[in-house]
């Protein structure tokens, strides 16, 4: 048994939040494992936020795996790798975890390679800023977390603006996932590097690493291998811990205001597993060609942690994880934000961070709310969730601006508490949706007013 | 008695004073309304809807007698309470052609593959933001009628197809159904271009088939069967130019092998359900 020692006696949180079952048991002691090579690997042109890659490649070319297939198309916008070495035989729409049909290059692995990924390491120290950023863009590397947001535009801190603190988020809150808390157990080096390379990147004073206290393995491997730089603090298992506003409150107690980032409290946040995939690419040379998927639920024969190459087909690996026959839902991500798939003909994303796989649940039904107010209490950005979902249900899209809706950031906990089983936080992202797509015509517009005018 | 005799005193003193101040703002403060503004709201619909493009009915009037728009621009109106309006006016009647909403998409159920059930709330959009609905083709219909929910005229009707039939006589143009469609598969065109694409999915060749048995499959037949420049492909569909010097005919429909490409005459899917299937491949 691991002391808990030392961790402080009323761990850190935020306030409101839920206790979902956490079902990490399965895999939170499963070593992390390599996925086997398949025949085709899928790469959507698409995998991050912000513009698309570029593809560099024709059909026919030969690639050895790291070779870059994609150039960033644009400065939100990052690079892409091949995940094996083989034959581009398409660039074409292929289906993309979204529900879309989205540009993507088509990749046949050499069956004879070896599959070597090799790599020339770079001292950060003999790096200004900007190339560091430019390297980290090129290496494709976008936030592991789930949300796949470019690193580099994280790092590019606007003129005026400074970072004192690094926070290095691994807390874990999805239930189920464990890829993150297995990259810590087996890569604190890597998580402890990468911490020490964005500080020095960004010229921090202290780095943090949050870790939720259900993870004593992780939080003594790494203050084992922490300098004296590096903080490593247990918070407390409440969901949604994970979430980098949830974890500022947690650590400083303090709050990002609302629309703005946690470089407005001069902190920069980053997932643990971005942070040893920064190591990787300094140390080793490596771009992102592969990340640590947990493949778990009732639906698969043997849960895994699995290293997996990014574009691996996901029912490629639900058949080597041994897909049963009851397994009926299959999500991308964790059970509370994850997104539902209608094809198993997706690939795995950069920002894939579990596979769960589900067997049947009863038909859902919804009943009139209540008022009971349990979203409100549960909702940790204070929001009026069942307040919101009606304003966006009667088409009211603006007045739900007004009460904030785009603060919410769709962790789900309303819907999860909701004894009438509204889908809350459906309604919630139809809201942000109907508002961004009209701010995009509006902007859309403007710029042909402007166009027209002498 | 005296305090009655007070209390009335006291009654009929405020009640001609206020009077008296309502008098003289009538004289003073009254506005000037054209005599012809009533006559002209009792002949409009009332609706409100917002498809002549001005913010309501009155809007519309003020308009009217302003000599800026046309009372045909009022799509909503029977055409004998246009022809009034501009008989009282004196003025044409003008107005655009008649227009109608069609649905850029003939995936009927059984006719475009399923990958999955969706099981959620039953709303267009909601579904659109999970993982897109559970039907194949990502560019078609949800068929989960946010559409017939958002038309105020009952004019869409959701068919046992899982597709919304918009019924000609009763659509006004006013676009509110391609304003909730997710996927924006409404168009308002008018009614005479008849010649009409009936898919919105960019794939080609077997791609496009494997999805929808009706989707344009881009073979590019209706561009060559069409007159002149009169239909092109463009990025795997059809494009209709009914500016260009040639008039789109039927005859780009004849060789279509999926029936995505349609000569309308009055309602989009005309055929009864039980039909469809059949109907729809009449062409194959």
């Amino acid at each position: 048994m691991i002391s808990l020692a030392g961790l402080r006696a009323r761990a850190r949180t935020f306030r409101q939040g839920i206790h979902p079952p956490e079902h990490k048991a399965p895999t939170a002691g499963l070593p992390i494992e390599r996925a086997p090579f398949v025949d085709e690997y899928v790469l959507p042109l698409g995998q991050h936020i912000g513009a698309p890659s570029v593809a560099v490649v024709q059909p026919g070319d030969d690639v050895r795996r790291g070779d870059k297939l994609a150039d960033p198309g644009g400065f939100v916008s990052v690079a892409l790798h091949a995940p094996v070495a083989g034959r581009v035989t398409a660039i074409e729409l292929r289906l993309h975890p979204s529900g879309r049909m989205v540009p993507s290059i088509v990749l046949r692995r050499d069956p004879w390679s070896s599959q070597q990924l090799a790599g020339e390491p770079t001292d950060p120290g003999t790096l200004d800023r900007d190339e560091a950023l430019r390297l980290i863009q090129h290496g494709g590397l976008v936030g592991l977390g789930g949300a796949a947001f470019p690193s580099h535009v994280k790092l590019a801190v606007p003129e005026g603006k400074v970072v004192d603190e690094v926070v290095i988020n691994g807390c874990e809150c999805e239930p189920y996932l464990t890829c993150d808390h297995r990259v810590m157990v087996e890569e604190p080096a890597a998580v402890v590097r990468g911490t020490e390379i964005l500080r020095l990147l960004l010229g921090g004073k202290r780095s943090w690493i949050g870790v939720e206290l259900n993870k004593p393995d992780a939080i003594e491997t790494l203050k084992t291998v922490a300098p004296s730089t590096v903080e490593v603090v247990g918070v407390e298992v409440k969901y949604p811990q994970g979430a980098e506003k949830m974890l500022l409150v947690a650590l400083f107690g303090k709050e990002v205001p609302a629309g703005g980032l946690p470089l407005d409290l001069g902190i920069l946040t980053n997932n643990v597993g971005t942070t040893a995939a920064i190591a990787d690419l300094f140390d080793r040379g490596l771009p992102l060609v592969e990340r640590v998927v947990t493949v778990t639920g009732a639906g698969v024969e043997y849960p895994r942690n699995l290293r997996v190459p990014i574009g691996t087909p996901v029912r490629t690996i639900l058949e080597h994880c041994g897909l049963r026959p009851e397994a009926d839902r299959v999500i991308l991500g964790g059970p509370m934000m994850g997104a539902p798939q209608k094809s198993l003909d997706v690939p795995v994303l950069k920002g894939t961070s579990g596979l769960l796989c589900l067997p049947g649940a009863p038909e859902p039904t919804e009943f009139p709310c209540i008022r009971c107010a349990r979203c409100v209490r549960a909702c940790p950005m204070f929001l009026n969730p069942a307040r919101l979902a009606r304003l966006v249900r009667a088409e009211r899209p603006d007045e739900a601006a007004e009460h904030h809706l785009m603060s919410c950031f769709e962790c789900g906990s309303c819907s999860y508490v909701c004894p009438s089983g509204i889908p809350l936080v459906q309604w919630m992202r139809v809201g942000k949706q109907t508002l961004r797509a009209e701010a995009a015509r509006a902007k859309a517009k403007a710029a042909a007013e402007a166009a027209d005018a002498p | 008695m005296s305090a009655v005799v007070t209390a009335v005193g006291i009654m009929t003193g405020l009640g001609l004073f206020f009077a008296s101040v309502l008098a003289v703002a009538y004289r003073f403060l009254r506005v000037e309304e054209d005599p012809r503004y009533e006559t002209v709201m009792e002949l409009l619909p009332g609706t409100n809807c917002g498809a002549c493009g001005e913010p309501g009915c009155g809007a519309f009037a003020n308009q009217l007698l302003a000599d800026s728009v046309e009372p045909g621009d009022c799509t909503v109106s029977s055409a004998g309470d246009r022809a009034e309006i501009a008989e009282f006016l004196g003025v044409d009647v003008g107005g655009g052609d008649a227009r109608v909403a069609r649905l850029r998409c003939g995936g009927a159920e059984g006719l475009v593959g399923r990958l999955a059930a969706y099981k959620g709330r039953g709303s267009c959009r909601a579904a659109a933001v999970v993982d897109g609905g559970g039907r194949a083709c990502p560019w078609g219909c949800l068929g989960l009628g946010d559409c017939e929910d958002a038309c105020d005229f009952d004019a869409i009707v959701m068919g046992a197809d899982g597709l919304p039939h918009v019924i000609p006589e009763a659509c006004v143009a006013c676009s509110d159904c391609s304003d909730v469609c997710p996927l924006d598969l409404f168009v308002v065109e008018p009614v005479e271009q008849r010649l009409f694409v009936q898919c919105a999915s960019p794939l080609e060749g077997s791609d496009a088939r494997a999805l929808c048995a009706v989707a344009c499959d881009a073979c590019g037949r209706c561009a060559l069967d069409g007159p002149g420049e009169s239909v092109r492909m463009v990025g795997g569909l059809p494009v209709i130019d009914w500016q260009g010097p040639d008039e789109p005919t039927v005859e780009a429909t004849f060789r279509c092998p999926t029936g995505a490409i349609v000569w309308l005459e009055g309602a989009q899917f005309v055929v009864p359900e039980e039909d469809w299937e059949f109907e729809g491949r009449r062409r194959a």
